[in-house]
């Protein structure tokens, strides 16, 4: 069969099942938008490339599935380098096309030219260059492979456009050798002498936690995971990357770790003597110092990514594998009742720290509207399936600390890239690939007006989103830095709570605008909400610009340094 | 050979016992060099020399030889960085006591009437050879062990160098005799 190299792209993506793909057409992937007239493939038109890769992220986190973006050369290309250099920190699978000038033009500065192969090498799992048309199938299908196997990432294949004309005879490749991937060889299994030795160590501690990051959902092991904590008794923190891996409900969930984390979360990992680090990477804002960073623990650490044992602190026990695998391993190893230490002490230490320290703020009291309590009203009129997807910053915070994640991809955000305006287009994505569910982006207004213009995306093509911006007027999180660590010298933070008009600004882009602006506004705003279920509702809720998120270790302390609410303080 | 003589094997310009030799198979394509160049750069992993060329007939594979410094990271952390990289093959790593290394000098050197002979003496003594005459300069090849080129380099100090090129070190594993 013949076809040209167009065809046979979108041929590919369909091979793949895709059957959604979110771009912005242009010049040189001009040849490639023809045959998506004819393709079963729904092509979401994005109005900035940015929004498409971070829908294309937003689709790939809630449905285990690559997320496929497409975008012209030049400008397009370089558009969307901030969600591949997001998707490769949080080691989402990103197919990203980008169109190409013409091969006789590469190098030549034509128009709209850009070398983005050079550009993402460093924030691509790989990429290719597609220089001859025969190449289109098995290349696609290799992007694919390696972007959703081993340590799961980003990938992108850089179509020229005469390649895209050219014609081809079609084949698909018929199994993985045909790939010619010949260094590529990604782990599975865990050594079992090292399973092993991690039982021996687990049997033996005596302060153990289960420190349980993102790769723990890449691997779909939460239901091992649950069966692992389950059995040994060992208490979990689940890191930004893995809030809904366990149950925040469960007696053994003791939060997030981390500079925000929950203040047992953090001070049970400081004082344990075994870290049985799951499918987390040891990141600077969870050890915080990393030489103070639980002085007196060992290590066992499982990651599919072998590199990832000894970057940052030297494990005793590293596994390379995938974590359901291992930890269904571990299992094995340890038995239907493992033989462990008594750890009743262990955790009469841990009630006494939740019960001390625990998540707290201030009541409004008459004043402004408290962030935090928008989350709990919010969480509290929820379902236990609605999906969470927050920008980066306070509001970021406050949503992972005070949402109850009861289920794995539940939560989407932006973690390792620290991604500002991820959260509009990314719920977008998480609601194309989960229709059925309540999608509710929480932003700050900082964030949402960096991606907003892509609620006329969702309004066009009828995906009904919410966004509550906790709008404090500020770049909240930088004027929180400003104000502890900067003498309250406060720099080009302000942003003003009325510029833009927020409610306007929805109703312009064809969503339902409300507004919240007493803390009694807030129960009835988000019920509203909660009413439309036709098109994207945006709530303003302009909420208390001087709280702060606590608890809080400042950049380059000791996790020992923990500071909390100063109310907490103040009882103690 | 004494294990402090295998130290000082190790040593010579650029090169001392804080640093291993990788010697590792890329496939052939366009961009690997890069790849490989950007990791070292983008993690923060010293490169005191890189020699690469086709290995096989066919040219699917390169090999390259990469002498890097164990100081700037832990020589794990780069062999499993590096092998991350996609295009790349396989990775060994050479202790400096268990390689081959050979590397090739070309320089030249400004001479009157009577350092002429001179130079042309030495570079009959370290078995290298004159590969092109000129009026008043030559231009020497000398291959061999890298701390031999440090030697004769050395004596060099005492003549007018006017370019020299080194081409970075290549090595493969010393065979076992039993």
């Amino acid at each position: 069969m013949k076809l040209t190299g167009a065809q046979a792209l979108i041929k590919s993506l369909e091979m793949q099942g895709v059957d959604v793909m979110f771009g912005l057409p242009g010049g040189a992937i001009l040849p490639v938008y023809d045959p998506i007239i004819d393709s079963s493939i729904r092509h979401i038109l994005v109005r900035h490339e940015q929004g498409a890769g971070h829908m294309a992220e937003g689709y790939a986190m809630v449905t285990g599935k690559p997320g496929v973006a497409m975008v012209t050369s030049g400008p397009g290309a370089t558009n969307i380098v901030t969600p591949l250099a997001n998707a490769y920190m949080d080691s989402t699978p990103l197919i990203v096309v980008s169109g190409q000038v013409a091969t006789g033009s590469i190098g030549t500065d034509a128009f709209q030219e850009c070398d983005i192969t050079g550009v993402t090498m460093g924030i691509t799992k790989h990429n290719w260059l597609i220089k001859d048309v025969q190449d289109i199938p098995r290349v696609v299908a290799a992007a694919f492979h390696v972007a959703t196997t081993g340590r799961p990432g980003p990938v992108l294949i850089d179509l020229p456009k005469d390649i895209s004309n050219a014609p081809m005879e079609w084949y698909w490749p018929s199994s993985v050798g045909e790939l010619d991937l010949p260094g590529y060889h990604p782990v599975t299994f865990g050594d079992p002498v090292l399973v092993g030795q991690a039982a021996e160590l687990i049997s033996a501690a005596t302060r153990p936690v289960l420190y349980v990051g993102g790769g723990v959902l890449k691997a779909r092991a939460a239901d091992a995971l649950r069966v692992l904590a389950e059995r040994t008794g060992i208490p979990v923190v689940t890191t930004l990357m893995a809030r809904g891996a366990f149950p925040d409900s469960h007696p053994q969930a003791l939060g997030m770790p981390g500079m925000h984390g929950h203040y047992t979360a953090v001070t049970a990992m400081q004082q344990s003597d075994l870290l049985v680090s799951l499918g987390a990477r040891f990141d600077d804002r969870v050890t915080g110092k990393i030489s103070a960073f639980a002085p007196g623990a060992k290590i066992i650490h499982v990651d599919i990514d072998p590199a990832e044992l000894g970057k940052v602190r030297v494990p005793d026990v590293g596994i390379a594998g995938d974590c359901r695998l291992v930890i269904e391993e571990l299992l094995l190893a340890l038995g239907d009742q493992p033989v462990l230490q008594d750890l009743a002490p262990w955790w009469r230490q841990i009630r006494e720290w939740q019960e001390r320290f625990p998540l707290h703020y201030a009541d409004a009291d008459g004043g402004a509207i408290k962030p935090q309590n928008v989350v709990e009203q919010l969480r509290d009129a929820a379902s236990e399936d609605t999906i969470v997807v927050a920008g980066v910053g306070q509001h970021q915070m406050w949503a992972s600390q005070y949402w109850n994640f009861e289920h794995p991809y539940t939560w989407v955000n932006s973690g390792g890239a620290g991604t500002m305006g991820f959260a509009v287009p990314a719920a977008i994505g998480a609601k194309v690939g989960r229709p059925e569910r309540t999608v509710w982006a929480i932003d700050g207004d900082g964030c949402f007006q960096m991606t907003a213009q892509e609620l006329v995306t969702a309004s066009a093509e009828q995906i009904p989103v919410k966004i509550a911006i906790l709008n404090n007027a500020y770049l909240g999180m930088v004027r929180q830095w400003q104000e502890m660590f900067y003498e309250e010298r406060y720099s080009e933070v302000y942003l003003s709570p009325d510029l833009p008009d927020y409610v306007k600004w929805a109703e312009a882009m064809g969503c339902v605008g409300i507004r919240a602006e007493t803390p009694e506004d807030v129960g009835p705003a988000i019920e509203k909400a909660n009413s439309i279920d036709d098109r994207p509702v945006v709530v303003d809720f302009r909420t208390d610009a001087f709280e702060k998120v606590f608890p809080m270790v400042a950049a380059g302390s000791s996790n020992d340094d923990i500071v909390v609410h100063p109310d907490l303080h103040a009882g103690s | 050979m004494t294990p402090a003589e295998l130290t000082s094997l190790a040593g010579g310009k650029g090169a001392s016992p804080r640093h291993h030799i990788l010697s590792v198979l890329v496939e052939n394509k366009a961009g690997v060099l890069a790849r490989v160049a950007g990791l070292f750069s983008r993690r923060g992993f010293n490169i005191y020399s890189l020699a690469v060329a086709p290995t096989d007939e066919d040219e699917h594979f390169s090999r390259i030889t990469i002498v890097v410094d164990v100081e700037s990271a832990p020589l794990e952390q780069v062999i499993m960085q590096l092998d991350k990289l996609i295009n790349v093959v396989s990775i060994g790593e050479l202790s400096p006591a268990e390689a081959v290394e050979r590397e090739l000098m070309l320089v030249t050197v400004a001479v009157g009437p009577t350092e002429r002979s001179q130079v042309i003496q030495l570079v009959g003594v370290f078995g290298g050879e004159v590969v092109s005459v000129g009026a008043d300069r030559v231009t020497v090849m000398l291959a061999g062990r890298p701390e031999k080129i440090d030697d004769f380099e050395g004596l060099l100090e005492h003549y007018t160098v006017v370019e020299l090129q080194r081409t970075g070190r290549v090595a493969l594993p010393k065979l076992d005799r039993h």
